[in-house]
């Protein structure tokens, strides 16, 4: 895999009147990779990928996409939200084909059937169940074909089956287009199952970069992932006995 | 269990229809034995006959649809510029700013109010009629135009953005779909307003059309022609409501699905 950086975050600050969210953030984000960023609720990683897809601007620090400055929109990126977001009033064809123009049919539909749910594409969302209706944000998402996909928490509203049937489709397609894939999760065996990188955030600082070096498939009783799941969590509640002890890759 | 599936279709097709049917059979059985004395209400078999000697002479037609007129070119002119002023003040703010507080405050005189004022300036032709038509639509469209546009969901605003809608696109996908059952209960709520309206000003201040025909009735007495006013009146304003209904089936029929 080649390392091409593509996103490249330097002292990124955030704050909303006097609550400092992000106290400057350092990371580098390689072309291909699956990252997560976990923390708990109010730690700020729902406002650091708003803020790496331009739909909020940064307090301070730079954001370079592509060696480039990210100056409003992320054009290049695609985000899909906790909730689904689909056009109540749009066929689900259509809401795949949003922002879209020329031959855009033929696009969608491939892409919905990427998603396994072709034979719903002329119906409403509203026929959908949750996870269907994330399987065609999902859709949405990849038929731009962006650079960088960016989950804010996707599946957090979802029930523990279906959960980890879109967690082994989002890792299919991943492992089939390697796109670059920023994961935002409060869930740490859900970060550990699909990462190359977990990235815990705590009190606006980045408190763990770590490097998830397990094969895939991976599973979930696998003495490794029992061990990265636990030291990760132990990080994020602060329950850890010896701070900044070296997690040690456990593979193989 | 097929037939039956098809009865249950069409009964429930006729059901609004038994009370109605109902209040003209009990009507016209109290007429006939002299409970309802004719002076107070003739029977609807008068009326009926009423409207057959009119219709033959061609007045009706020339009442009802010189009426239907004033109602469409009013509400079209009311419809128009309430839906543009509720459009443009519910999607930018410097114009939401400068008009909305003088809108708040003439909507809150009764439009009807205005006739003695509307006679002076424009007599009893047309003109008065239209513009107070227009003036009574005007409000509950640019009502809930603008509180449909306010409250389209931000987030899928937000998305709309983030997938590269912008300016017209934004609009014609996200806003204006996201506003329009709002918009529709404007316009359906202003049809009422509309023949309430056009009545009051037909009856006072006109020398056509059904408000005229029925005060013209008062003068000769002719019971018959006012109760044949104001069940066209019923009519008119259940066909317009329909027309709406049918609008909103149409165009809002991805709510009916979930």
């Amino acid at each position: 895999m080649d390392q091409k950086e593509l996103l490249v975050l330097k002292d990124v600050k955030k704050s909303y009147s006097s609550l400092s969210v992000l106290k400057g953030i350092n990371l580098t984000f390689q072309q291909g990779e699956f990252i997560s960023i976990v923390g708990k609720s109010g730690c700020g990683k729902s406002t650091l990928l708003r803020i790496i897809a331009g739909l909020e601007a940064a307090g301070g620090g730079r954001i370079m996409m592509n060696g480039s400055e990210l100056q409003s929109l992320n054009e290049a990126a695609r985000i899909m939200f906790q909730d689904g977001r689909l056009l109540p009033w749009k066929k689900i064809l259509q809401n795949i084909g949003l922002g879209l123009s020329g031959d855009w049919r033929e696009k969608a539909l491939e892409a919905l059937r990427s998603v396994g749910l072709e034979d719903r594409a002329h119906q409403y969302p509203s026929s959908l169940s949750g996870g269907q209706k994330q399987r065609v944000a999902l859709a949405r998402a990849l038929v731009h074909e962006p650079q960088l996909l960016l989950l804010d928490e996707p599946l957090g509203a979802l029930d523990a089956l279906t959960r980890l049937e879109m967690q082994r489709l989002i890792e299919a397609i991943w492992q089939k287009n390697r796109l670059t894939t920023i994961l935002v999760t409060h869930d740490v065996e859900e970060a550990v199952m699909l990462s190359d990188r977990v990235i815990v955030l705590k009190d606006g600082n980045v408190a763990v970069d770590q490097v998830i070096e397990m094969p895939r498939p991976r599973q979930r009783a696998n003495p490794a992932f029992t061990k990265y799941s636990e030291e990760i969590l132990a990080e994020i509640m602060g329950t850890r006995s010896a701070r900044g002890t070296v997690l040690v890759a456990l593979s193989h | 269990m097929k037939k039956v599936k098809i009865d249950k279709k069409r009964g429930e097709k006729w059901l609004p229809w038994v009370i109605p049917a109902l209040i003209l059979i009990v009507w016209q059985g109290f007429s006939g034995i002299g409970i309802i004395p004719a002076r107070i209400l003739p029977s609807p078999t008068e009326v009926l006959k009423a409207g057959v000697k009119l219709s033959a002479s061609g007045e009706l037609t020339t009442h009802i649809s010189i009426s239907l007129w004033r109602a469409l070119i009013g509400f079209l002119i009311g419809g128009t510029l309430g839906f543009i002023l509720g459009l443009f003040n519910g999607l930018f703010k410097y114009i939401d700013l400068l008009f909305d507080t003088s809108i708040q405050m003439l909507r809150n005189i009764p439009h009807l109010a205005l006739l003695p004022l509307v006679i002076l300036w424009f007599g009893i032709d047309e003109t008065s009629k239209i513009f107070l038509v227009a003036l009574g639509v005007l409000f509950p469209v640019y009502i809930n135009t603008y509180h449909g546009i306010k409250s389209v969901d931000r987030g899928l605003i937000e998305m709309g953005q983030a997938y590269g809608l912008k300016g017209f696109s934004l609009f014609t996908h996200v806003i204006f779909p996201g506003a329009l059952s709002s918009i529709l209960v404007g316009i359906r709520y202003s049809l009422g307003v509309m023949w309430t309206t056009l009545i009051v000003a037909e009856t006072i201040a006109a020398n056509s059309g059904v408000g005229y025909m029925a005060m013209n009735a008062r003068e000769f007495m002719q019971m018959d022609i006012i109760v044949l006013s104001i069940l066209i009146y019923a009519l008119l304003g259940k066909l317009s409501d329909w027309l709406a209904k049918l609008c909103e089936n149409k165009w809002l029929s991805w709510r009916q699905l979930s």
